[in-house]
């Protein structure tokens, strides 16, 4: 019975699986897929940057992270939400209590209150048990939460940093070969982008934008650098304890392992 | 079955003489995995890959358990819950990547312990029962990571729960009620996410019981071998203990340290980035994909593109797609040659390796944009699989002259083969 129908059942499939094939080529020929905007001049993220992070041994910098955050808070934060983040957390970065207690008591947003027994909201200084609080923003676009921006998107901190380095005019070719696609008012070209036109201006525009405290010149490639680093450690917090974890595991295993071997080689060895 | 000449056990002490009266467990456990199995002295590395697909049940069992002490199923929390797992818990960050993670492991080694099977012929008489087992915890397998995927509630894990739902409304008639049945709703929701984790809890534990009438159903004939012919005497076999207790040990170190490789130091590779976006049922993604392991199903699928003989593509790519595991349980039928290992069978051999290159490009096929020099290739590689399975093995098997065996298995490891014997 099988091999009398699964032969069939086979030709079957088969038959079918060609029948789509001959359509998909015939349609192929008479109309090939067009050619988009976004398909010539989509570019892949910038990879020859490199971050303190990169690599089985990398680690973070926390003087940059320091400097990535104050541009998230000056920058960023005027739009973008960071909700996974709580003020305590910044004490991964090297501030002490103080330090923190200071930052969370001085953020422009204030943390929301209700009192259950009267029913009525309020306001108070974000303590550093609070998360950052939620930005809502009216305008064109939703901004997304950038707390997980960098494992949310292919090439992580490479394309944050191209992303913000990346805005430029629309190119003269592009606007010849697809007239339709010209970017359309309120949007802003960029090549890193999904789709070319990105709802949100350049972001960093100007060196010193941002003023560090460490001395460091606050390039539009620094800040772009900063603050790729400093949502790669909103993004993964304990990226440094992981490699250093891995590099312990991976040892022990590599010595089990040869004991292993030794003694599969010692019972064996009778056989041979 | 046992051999006459498989070791007995021996109760040690006072103790374990009493429990063996009670409860012989320890008998059992020596029966099975220990010194009282035969097994066939010739076993390759191949058939390691049993005991670490056990392992990494195992593996799966303990981290989840651990994480559903943290994780939240409800779809207001769930995403922030995960992030609570990676951030807040101690050592979460390790269970979460271990357990994403230990699922790719798990089918890595299960794929390579069903194309073992498919090579040496694992599947024929007498261990057909052992196949058909093994097929059942595959579909159960398949059916618990995709459920499993969903939790995370990322854009993929909506989306995907809404695509591969969305297959059963390709059935006529009662295709869409049965969609909003399983869903309980219109889209996945709460009430899908709830019961996912309910079945996600659960199934792994079928898997477990299926896996012990697997190993069940092993026992009867013994374990096959690289040579595919049975065990004669007893130089043929040593004790399971200590003999591949040491061997799987070996090849467990190996795996682990592979495995940790990739979850210490590329823990997302092999995940989607949109799945770190919270579900938004009002965007879909650019490109919606399953996790790798479903990629060669997923391209035969999608090759379906035109309605054939008035069944709607959508329809036949649904029914491909399962019938695309489903043959499996005819492999046994449609495989009649009396050789078993593709060593001896020159012209399966070939196939075989066609067959490894064509699943292998479906599955690139089936984790690449829906695009239409992708679709393509699925179609002829769809094509070739199915008619691999239904159409060329049971003419392979009926015209292929296999080369002679050995006589025995001592003869073949020992080199002392000079009297061989015609198939």
């Amino acid at each position: 019975m099988v091999r009398i129908f699964g032969p069939l059942v086979g030709l079957f499939f088969a038959a079918a699986l060609l029948w789509s094939f001959g359509v998909g080529v015939v349609q192929q020929i008479r109309e090939p897929d067009p050619s988009t905007a976004v398909k010539d001049f989509h570019r892949d993220p910038k990879e020859d940057v490199a971050f303190s992070f990169d690599g089985p041994f990398g680690k973070f910098d926390n003087r940059q992270l320091q400097r990535g955050f104050q541009v998230y808070k000056e920058v960023c934060s005027n739009c973008h939400s960071l909700k996974q983040i709580a003020f305590r957390n910044l004490a991964d970065l090297g501030y002490n209590e103080a330090e923190v207690k200071a930052v969370a008591k001085q953020w422009g947003t204030k943390a929301k209150t209700f009192d259950a027994k009267t029913g009525e909201a309020g306001e108070r200084a974000n303590l550093p048990s609070d998360h950052i609080p939620a930005v809502y923003y009216a305008g064109t676009g939703n901004p997304p939460d950038l707390s997980l921006i960098t494992k949310a998107r292919h090439g992580g901190a490479h394309y944050v940093y191209s992303l913000l380095t990346g805005y430029t005019t629309q190119p003269a070719k592009l606007l010849k070969r697809y007239p339709d696609s010209a970017t359309p008012d309120g949007l802003y070209y960029n090549p890193y982008f999904s789709n070319l036109n990105i709802a949100m201006p350049a972001p960093l525009t100007t060196d010193g934008q941002v003023t560090y405290s460490d001395g460091t010149k606050a390039t539009v490639d620094q800040m772009a650098r900063d603050v790729a680093a400093f949502l790669t450690w909103t993004a993964e917090p304990k990226l440094e304890k992981r490699k250093q974890t891995g590099w312990a595991v991976l040892g022990f295993l590599a010595a089990a392992t040869a004991l292993a071997y030794l003694s599969k080689r010692t019972i064996w060895a009778n056989l041979h | 079955m046992s051999f006459p000449w498989a070791n007995q056990y021996k109760p040690s002490n006072a103790f374990t003489s009493w429990l063996d009266e009670k409860l012989p467990l320890p008998r059992f456990v020596y029966n099975a995995i220990g010194g009282g199995y035969p097994v066939p002295r010739n076993l390759n590395y191949a058939w390691n890959f049993g005991v670490l697909a056990g392992f990494c049940l195992v593996l799966q069992i303990v981290t989840g358990v651990t994480l559903a002490m943290h994780y939240a199923a409800n779809a207001g929390v769930a995403f922030d819950s995960v992030e609570h797992i990676m951030r807040d818990v101690n050592w979460g960050w390790l269970m979460r990547y271990g357990h994403a993670n230990g699922a790719s492991a798990f089918f890595v080694v299960v794929y390579i312990h069903i194309f073992r099977g498919f090579f040496y012929s694992s599947y024929k008489a007498p261990r057909e029962m052992i196949w058909l087992l093994g097929v059942v915890i595959f579909l159960l397998m398949m059916a618990t990571a995709f459920m499993g995927y969903v939790l995370p509630w990322g854009q993929m894990s909506f989306w995907g729960a809404k695509v591969i739902t969305g297959l059963f409304s390709a059935i006529p008639l009662v295709g869409e009620p049965l969609q909003q049945w399983l869903l309980g709703g219109f889209a996945p929701d709460d009430a899908a996410l709830n019961r996912f984790y309910a079945l996600h809890f659960l199934l792994p534990f079928v898997i477990a019981g299926v896996i012990i009438l697997h190993i069940w159903a092993l026992h009867i004939p013994g374990s096959s071998n690289p040579t595919g012919i049975e065990i004669k005497t007893e130089s043929d076999t040593v004790p399971f203990h200590p003999y591949y207790t040491a061997k799987d040990g070996f090849g467990l170190g190996i795996f682990l340290l592979i495995y940790c490789a990739v979850l210490f130091f590329f823990p997302n590779a092999l995940g989607h980035p949109d799945n770190y976006i919270p579900a938004n049922p009002l965007s879909t993604p650019a490109h919606i994909v399953p996790e790798w392991y479903f990629w060669p199903f997923y391209a035969i699928l999608r090759a379906f593109t035109a309605d054939f003989l008035f069944i709607p593509a959508k329809l036949m790519g649904v029914l491909a797609m399962f019938s695309a595991i489903l043959v499996w349980f005819f492999l046994p039928w449609l495989d009649t040659s009396p050789v078993r290992s593709g060593h001896f069978r020159p012209l399966f051999r070939k196939f075989y390796w066609l067959l490894v290159i064509d699943v292998l490009v479906l599955g690139y096929c089936g984790g690449s944009p829906a695009e239409t020099k992708y679709v393509l290739i699925s179609q002829i590689g769809a094509t070739y699989y199915f008619l691999h399975f239904l159409v060329i093995l049971p003419i392979v098997s009926s015209i292929e002259k296999p080369q002679p065996l050995p006589f025995s298995i001592t003869d073949h490891v020992l080199g002392t083969d000079a009297k061989t014997v015609a198939a």
